[in-house]
């Protein structure tokens, strides 16, 4: 077996020195009646060659996005993922450390840390920011933790424009938490400004998110102006890639920003691993969840960096920590950094200029194809929601369409009640205005 | 080393944006647009490429060397894995697609499922939970769910714990809205079991342990144990922390537990990646089935005609707890790195056993050993005589390692020994590799009594000498602050002055 | 940098290693000696809020070193008089003159029979001894 190297005579040599005869007798503390005496009821060891065959033939019974042109978004998105990151992803030292408790071994991982907290602080416009959870929708759970515990409220109100599966996450945790979630109701594809104002009164922290599930820019000012009246923390839920055009949540009176970094550069891979990212305001700090590098001197007043404020965490302060977290998704936030390093600050501005022309570009030529805007007045980032004409069933245009090769965008009558007619289109930079010009014809065919 | 922010250069960049002529710009509604430019670096690709390659140069993976980390299991991670990961049918799906597009990675979940079901003993699997101590908050509200349906929820409000419990099993507790009871450890390394006995009663949810614990020790009365906990009508909670020490020896099914946690990135070579990402599944036995979370995946029919489909209709279930169906990237590497095993997982373990009890052998004389009795995959031992006699401490042990190029092993923890030294090796280690380590300690004891300032003054080879984490904690700095970043070198320059 | 080892006559003193410093119906409140080595380096102290009302035995604040957090146990019920600055922005000096300048809060008792309670400095230093 090529990950054992033990050999008989190693064996006899370590047994002979343990004191025991076999390694049978190594586990002699198990009691008889929970010993295993059967083999595992599993499939023979495969060689290696063997497994590389069987797992092509389990991918190759996927569609992915070679075989056809999608516009599939919706929270996870076909954004292109820089060959840079490779150089990252294949370095044994990156991939297979540890977490970096020993700083004097690690200093590679915590700098790369420091230098990523550092990026999501300039992107989201506040003071401190974790080394990642777990991805977009936990990162909600985590703030209302942290707004419980500094506020001492237990009501969290989140936008209906926030994506179902963070509301549903949310509501998974929030009783353990001792919350309560109340939802405030869309209006024309925003949130309810007045609704959001009322309920944000008692609340420990209120989540929107901009650009909304339906990739429509929110006001992101006014809600947290009105979540701040009411002493309520005001949380935002972004996209990174926005953050070139769109401003700054810590520069409108946010106390926390949150979000799903799987755009910066992350393979889609059905679903994850991913990761999530916080930043939060600096009077906040001593609440965050996860792990926070921090910058300080050795002993030769070198430069070095270390995982500080470690008295958060569970591994000290136990049933008392900020969070239970331990493993993040540490090496993926790093990709996730390279990225953001590789289109600079001119790159993303240009990249958040492209998608929301691209966006626009769809509403235009959907239209054309009889497809209207379903919120009307709004300005989109890179998805917008389309309304089959005669408000015919999405579901079954995107049933055609796939027959024709385009995988049109994630039908909304699933998650929202009342919208079966509702189309949801994503672009990235990877999809061409000529792309566009295919949908639009494909999607006019199947209405 | 400069920060990637000192290297950087107005007008440098890397990527490029496609652009076209003719595209509309819309423009950003008034106010919400962004004022100030973001800060990232300007560098070319070059130099950053140079960038990440000299900061891998300053860290250290299994791929470099030992790295016996305790409870962590940092075994080899193998490299076909990660070829499989990035395959574009794995890679370069949506979790949105329809089923019939997908049926690969669906059955490619549903087969790991299966086989967490054999490896422990149980009846039903949830792949969403993305790290352990997800897993233990999900497997909590799991059990606090199946309370609330028999109407028990109110009145069941503890669980009773280990005080050599790992600190996300009480941080966990807490979070689903339990209340944490301590158990106290006997003189053999297992629960107390007259202690559990009588903290246990009709106000006690469930028990949450590690078996083996995070001593290395199997608990011996882990069928009186059962018998306490069942016959209170509470559930058992396994921490699957541990179980590199017993696949295809023991199942935690078969010892009684009714929920258990899998760490991908321990057991079953996720790569630890600096910190994640990871998996945290868990199995359950089939009372508590209706209430995990949702989806589920389910195979209708079987052979060739199989259909793999995702089960939303599950009333009962708690709900989601993280995106989607979970990381599935991580799936691919262990349900890779299982098949190559296969039944063999057993000799995994039985190598993992093996190393460890060689190990501690040869380390048990230089050094002090809590709990007289074989281990299983990892061992505590404890530095308190080398700092009672020379005041070398485990933190001077695990520093002066470093300078022998190994990771030091886990230090202060379990916090029921004293100046401990936790030691998993693994199985993927080689005779020669343990012996080399275990001559490192032996040294580092000797010189502990003729020259512990060498201990003290460790580590000279490293990157950097030791840190302090006293000014890190106190001095908060916590990202790059451009031209208002402090100079710590010249703040301490100043203050000795 | 540490105070040596004392625990001073004039002062009470509660088993989770705090001392009491009567003064009429008030008292100044801080850890011991015991309570600071134990620790190591205290690198943040979160005090309560003026005005907060504490219970005997109950936990008003914490102290933190760089591996380990303390919850603060006050030896006595009362009302938050006055938190001790110096303590909150340079916590060193709790380590240092855990007596004197590293005092944590004063109160206003609202029991003053609780002061029969608390123990002496001989069956203090007994305590000590023992653990």
């Amino acid at each position: 077996m090529s990950f054992l190297s033990l050999t008989d005579a190693d064996r006899a040599a370590m047994l002979a020195t343990v004191g025991v005869e076999t390694v049978e007798e190594l586990f002699r503390d198990i009691p008889e009646a929970v010993r295993l005496r059967a083999p595992l009821a599993l499939d023979p060891a495969l060689t290696e060659a063997q497994l590389a065959a069987h797992l092509a033939e389990l991918a190759s019974r996927n569609t992915h996005t070679g075989d056809e042109l999608s516009f599939l978004g919706y929270g996870i998105y076909d954004h292109y993922s820089p060959a840079v990151i490779d150089v990252l992803l294949a370095r044994g030292e990156f991939l297979t450390a540890y977490t970096p408790y020993q700083p004097e071994m690690s200093q590679g991982v915590l700098q790369a840390i420091f230098e990523y907290q550092t990026a999501i602080c300039e992107l989201t416009g506040l003071a401190v920011s974790n080394a990642s959870g777990y991805d977009g929708c936990t990162v909600a759970a985590d703030a209302c933790f942290l707004a419980a515990h500094h506020t001492g409220r237990s009501k969290v109100v989140v936008a209906e424009t926030l994506h179902p599966m963070v509301r549903e996450v949310v509501a998974t945790f929030a009783p353990g938490f001792g919350m309560e979630v109340v939802t405030v109701p869309a209006s024309g594809g925003v949130v309810d400004g007045a609704a959001w104002a009322a309920a944000c009164e008692g609340a420990a922290c209120a989540i929107f998110q901009t650009p909304n599930v339906f990739g429509i820019l929110e006001d992101g000012p006014a809600l947290a102006a009105a979540a701040n009246a009411c002493e309520a923390l005001p949380v935002a839920h972004v996209d990174l890639l926005s953050l070139g055009v769109l401003e700054a949540p810590g520069a409108y009176g946010c106390a926390i920003a949150i979000g799903e970094g799987q755009s910066a550069g992350i393979p889609m891979s059905f679903g994850g691993p991913h990761f999530g990212f916080m930043a939060a305001r600096a009077d906040l700090v001593r609440r965050m969840p996860g792990r926070i590098v921090g910058e300080t001197l050795d002993s030769e007043s070198k430069r070095a960096f270390v995982l500080t404020l470690q008295t958060r965490e569970q591994h000290i302060r136990r049933e008392k920590a900020t969070s239970n977290m331990t493993t993040n998704q540490t090496l993926i936030a790093l990709a996730g950094w390279v990225t953001l390093c590789w289109y600079g600050p001119q790159g993303l501005r240009e990249l958040g200029e492209l998608l929301m022309g691209l966006s626009a570009e769809v509403a235009v030529k959907a239209k054309a194809a009889g497809y209207e805007v379903a919120f009307p007045g709004t300005t989109t980032f890179k998805e917008v929601a389309l309304r089959v004409p005669g408000g015919g069933n999405a579901e079954e245009v995107t049933r055609k369409a796939r027959a024709l090769g385009v995988n049109p965008g994630v039908p909304l009558g699933h998650d929202f009640a009342g919208l079966a007619y509702v189309l949801l289109v994503a672009v990235t930079e990877k999809r061409t205005p000529d792309d566009i010009a295919e949908l639009a014809e494909v999607i006019g065919q199947c209405s | 080393m400069q920060l990637i922010y000192e290297k950087s250069v107005p007008g440098r960049r890397a990527g490029t944006v496609p652009a076209y002529a003719g595209l509309a710009r819309p423009a950003v509604p008034a106010g919400l647009g962004r004022a100030a430019a973001p800060r990232l670096p300007e560098i070319a690709e070059p130099d950053l490429v140079r960038h990440i390659t000299a900061l891998a140069n300053r860290n250290f993976g299994i791929d470099t060397g030992f790295y016996p980390l305790g409870s962590c299991t940092m075994k080899h991670n193998p490299r076909l894995n990660e070829r499989a990961a990035n395959l574009p049918g794995f890679a370069n799906i949506h979790p949105a697609q329809s089923e019939e597009s997908v049926q690969g990675a669906l059955e490619l979940m549903w087969r790991l499922q299966e086989i967490l079901r054999e490896v422990t003993g149980l009846d039903a699997v949830s792949l969403q939970p993305a790290a352990g101590s997800q897993g233990e908050l999900t497997g909590l509200l799991v059990m606090r769910a199946y309370f609330a349906d028999r109407g028990e929820d109110e009145l069941r409000r503890e669980i009773v714990i280990p005080d050599t419990a790992h600190g996300t099993n009480p941080a966990s507790v807490v979070m689903a809205g339990y209340e944490v009871v301590g158990i106290k450890t006997d003189a053999r390394g297992n629960v107390d079991v007259d202690d559990l006995r009588a903290k246990v009663g009709p106000r006690t949810a469930g028990l949450m342990i590690t078996n083996p614990s995070t001593l290395g020790l199997f608990e011996e009365n882990i069928h009186e144990i059962e018998q306490i906990m069942h016959g209170a009508g509470a559930l058992m909670y396994y921490d699957g922390a541990n179980l590199n020490a017993v696949c295809g020896v023991s199942r935690p099914g078969d010892m009684g537990f009714d929920v258990v946690h899998i760490n991908l990135h321990k057991t079953f070579s996720q790569p630890h990646g600096g910190g994640g990402p990871g998996g945290g599944p868990i199995a359950v036995r089939g009372l508590l089935d209706p209430f995990l979370p949702k989806p589920q995946i389910v195979r209708d029919g079987d052979g060739a005609g199989a259909l793999y489909r995702l089960d939303h209709d599950r009333p009962k279930s708690i709900g989601k707890v993280r995106g989607w169906t979970g990381p599935f990237g991580v799936f691919v590497r262990s349900y890779a790195f299982i098949r190559r095993y296969g039944p063999g997982l057993r000799e995994m373990s039985e190598a993992a056993v093996l190393n460890a009890n060689y190990m501690l052998a040869r380390l048990r004389d230089a050094y002090d050993v809590p709990y007289d009795r074989l281990c299983m995959h990892e061992f505590v031992i404890s530095a308190r005589t080398l700092k009672k006699e020379h005041g070398v401490t485990a933190t001077d042990v695990a520093k002066r390692l470093m300078d022998f190029g190994y990771h030091p092993p886990t230090v202060y923890f379990p916090l029921v020994v004293p100046e401990a030294l936790m030691i998993e090796p693994t199985e993927s280690e080689a005779k020669e590799t343990l012996d080399a380590f275990c001559d490192a300690m032996l040294e580092i004891a000797r010189e502990a009594a003729s020259d512990p300032a060498a201990a003290k003054a460790a580590p000279v080879s490293r990157p950097v000498r030791r840190l302090d984490e006293v000014l890190a904690a106190k001095k908060l700095v916590l990202r790059y602050a451009f031209a208002d970043h402090p100079d710590l070198a010249a703040e301490r320059a100043a203050a000795s002055a | 940098m540490a105070a040596a080892e004392s625990y001073p006559d004039g002062l009470l003193y509660h088993p989770e290693h705090d001392w009491a410093l009567i003064e009429g119906d008030e008292a100044v409140l801080g850890i011991t000696w015991f309570a600071q080595d134990a620790l190591g380096e205290i690198v943040h102290y979160e005090a309560p809020d003026v005005g907060a009302a504490i219970g005997m035995g109950e936990a008003y604040g914490e102290v933190e070193s760089v591996k380990a957090v303390s919850d603060l146990i006050s030896p006595l019920s009362g009302v938050v008089l006055e938190v001790n600055e110096k303590a909150t922005g340079e916590p060193e000096t709790i380590n240092e003159e855990p007596y004197g300048a590293g005092w944590l809060i004063r109160v206003r008792l609202t029991d003053p029979t609780e002061i029969a309670r608390l123990l002496s400095p001989e069956t203090y230093r007994a305590h000590v001894a023992a653990e």
